[in-house]
């Protein structure tokens, strides 16, 4: 399973989002998921299984796949959230 | 024995084997496995020469426009860029601007550990691109090495704390917490567009959220980098062609290719070139950021993370537009000033204003609704437009290729170190960041007394009220 933050240059706002993934697996206790950061221009439909952005991008990154949008990037409970339906709508189990 | 220095001596002088060996610190800091650290060290390296090709990539591009625009107007143009010059700058001064990068990240920790300020500069980017201006401004002023590195860190990690503590009382506004602060290069110009729009705020009647606003959608790709500046490259490469004639272009530059043609490949090129960078950049992040995010969340108690500018976007979408737009229509009202005036002409840089005009924006419209948006981000705008004009002369040779750095920090920062270093040397930097040092400690000291004061109040009305409780019980 490969998780990946996009923002606009995939420098600042992505990487941030991309370490705040990383916060909540560990958090909700799941290892063995890839994540990583990247730009917009540089991704794909096949690029991850489940791809975060934030609001502001929700409609340019149409046909990324599963595009999971954030309302707020610096709401950890939010990420925590839905990285967690994340991985349940792919199947992986979360220890609760 | 001479042997063993002059290899040391040039390891040294390979800005790449610099950086990887700060993220191979990085690494060994995070406590990461062997294989871990061996392989981010390894990227870093590799990253590092993937920008450095990128600068190659962007300056070829830039040649040939410079050479049409001198040829068109008689005047040099510039196209404010951050990838673009960092990239150009990191060929030579690359050791030096590594290590501010890296030295003035623990003068940020150790001010935001022992100050009010408690911001720590994520965007590592940014404060890399900083580091760079600051490497190149104590260089041309003849500064050695050490000097350079010494009181270039120092003066980085005073960015990285003030530029988030200006931007915070506004920033509050838009967020509605004091947890986040905005780190990013656009500072200056952000707080001045909350200023603005907190200045034409009107009292009787205040303006409305732009958020009231409903806006037609499909300006979407406005949001991909490589697409926006190679479309917008292209409009001004062709507008240049067109204006230095296809007889000049296909003479001298293009070697007989139709001129539009080759006006469209070079602003392709170009986006190129930024896009090659861009990815440099994030490698070498990536094993570095992390480290010193931990690390100051370790040493610094109620560290507020000074984030990206779009983690501003989500909270006031349609403000990121219309800040955009005003800040652009600012940059092209400043760019026909300089055009009349006849001074070197600062092209509007698509990038700059859409990433801290959107800003500007967000904190404008939470100042002062549409109309501080508008204002604000004009304001800011005019600043990314005019800054870069005064600071090219600051920078040297670095100041005569035809790109730029863009955003307001640079502009101010860079002024007041160039003319305070140029116009009275070391001694005059080090008096300069020791009253800076002096200003961060003593207003620290005046926001914790009063803080204190604040506390002490509410205890006694939470006494007192308490008091009045039992006095009626009795």
């Amino acid at each position: 399973m490969k998780i990946l933050a996009v923002c606009s240059t995939g420098l600042g706002s992505s990487f941030m989002t991309h370490l705040n993934i990383d916060k909540a697996l560990k958090t909700l206790g799941v290892s063995g998921v890839e994540v990583d950061h990247a730009d917009l221009g540089s991704v794909s439909a096949d690029s991850a299984d489940a791809v975060f952005v934030g609001r502001d991008i929700a409609e340019a990154a149409q046909g990324l796949g599963d595009v999971v949008v954030l309302d707020s990037l610096i709401d950890q409970n939010e990420i925590q959230t839905k990285v967690a339906a994340t991985l349940e709508r792919h199947g992986i189990e979360v220890p609760s | 024995m001479n042997g063993v220095l002059s290899v040391l001596l040039d390891i040294f002088r390979q800005p790449s084997i610099i950086v990887a060996l700060i993220s191979l610190i990085g690494l060994t800091i995070q406590r990461k496995s062997g294989s871990d650290v061996f392989k981010g060290t390894v990227r870093t390296l590799v990253g590092f020469l993937v920008l450095a090709a990128g600068a190659g990539v962007v300056s070829n591009s830039l040649a040939p426009f410079g050479e049409m625009f001198q040829h068109a107007f008689h005047v040099q143009g510039v196209v404010p860029n951050n990838e673009a010059i960092v990239g150009q700058v990191l060929v030579q001064y690359g050791s030096a601007a590594a290590l501010i990068f890296f030295f003035g990240m623990i003068v940020n920790v150790a001010l935001a550990a022992t100050t009010q300020y408690k911001y720590i500069y994520l965007s590592g980017h940014v404060a890399f691109y900083m580091a760079a201006m600051i490497a190149v401004i104590f260089g041309v002023a003849g500064f050695t090495t050490w000097q350079v590195i010494l009181w270039g860190s120092i003066a980085q990690g005073l960015v990285m704390t003030v530029s988030p503590a200006i931007v915070q009382p506004f920033m509050r506004k838009v967020t509605g917490t004091d947890d986040v602060a905005l780190g990013h290069t656009g500072g200056a110009g952000i707080a001045l567009s909350g200023l603005v729009a907190t200045l034409t705020r009107s009292k009787t009647k205040p303006s409305k959220s732009t958020e009231d606003i409903k806006f037609p959608s499909g300006l979407g790709f406005l949001r991909d980098t490589t697409v926006i500046v190679a479309l917008s490259m292209a409009v001004i490469y062709i507008i240049v062609a067109l204006f230095a004639g296809p007889e000049f272009i296909q003479g001298k530059l293009s070697d007989g290719q139709n001129f539009v043609l080759f006006a469209i490949m070079q602003a392709a090129t170009f986006s190129a070139g930024v896009f090659i960078i861009l990815a440099g950049v994030r490698v070498v992040l990536a094993e570095i950021v992390p480290a010193f995010k931990g690390i100051s969340e370790r040493l610094v108690k109620n560290a507020k993370p000074a984030l990206d500018v779009p983690i501003t976007f989500t909270f006031a979408p349609n403000a990121v537009l219309i800040g955009f737009l005003s800040s652009f229509v600012g940059g092209i009202v400043g760019m026909v000033v300089m055009a009349v005036s006849g001074t070197a002409i600062i092209i509007p840089g698509i990038v700059a204003h859409f990433m801290t005009g959107a800003a500007s924006g967000v904190i404008g419209n939470g100042a002062g609704g549409r109309r501080g948006a508008v204002l604000g981000a004009f304001t800011n705008g005019l600043a990314i437009t005019f800054l870069p004009l005064l600071l090219l002369p600051v920078l040297g040779d670095v100041g005569l290729s035809n790109s730029t750095f863009s955003d307001a920090d640079f502009g101010v920062v860079g002024l007041v170190l160039g003319h305070i270093s140029s116009g009275g040397g070391q001694v005059a930097v080090i008096i300069a960041l020791v009253v800076a040092l002096l200003v961060v400690y003593g207003s620290s000291l005046v926001l914790r007394n009063r803080a204190k004061r604040r506390e002490e109040l509410e205890r006694v009305d939470a006494d007192d009220s308490r008091e009045a409780e039992t006095s009626a019980a009795r």
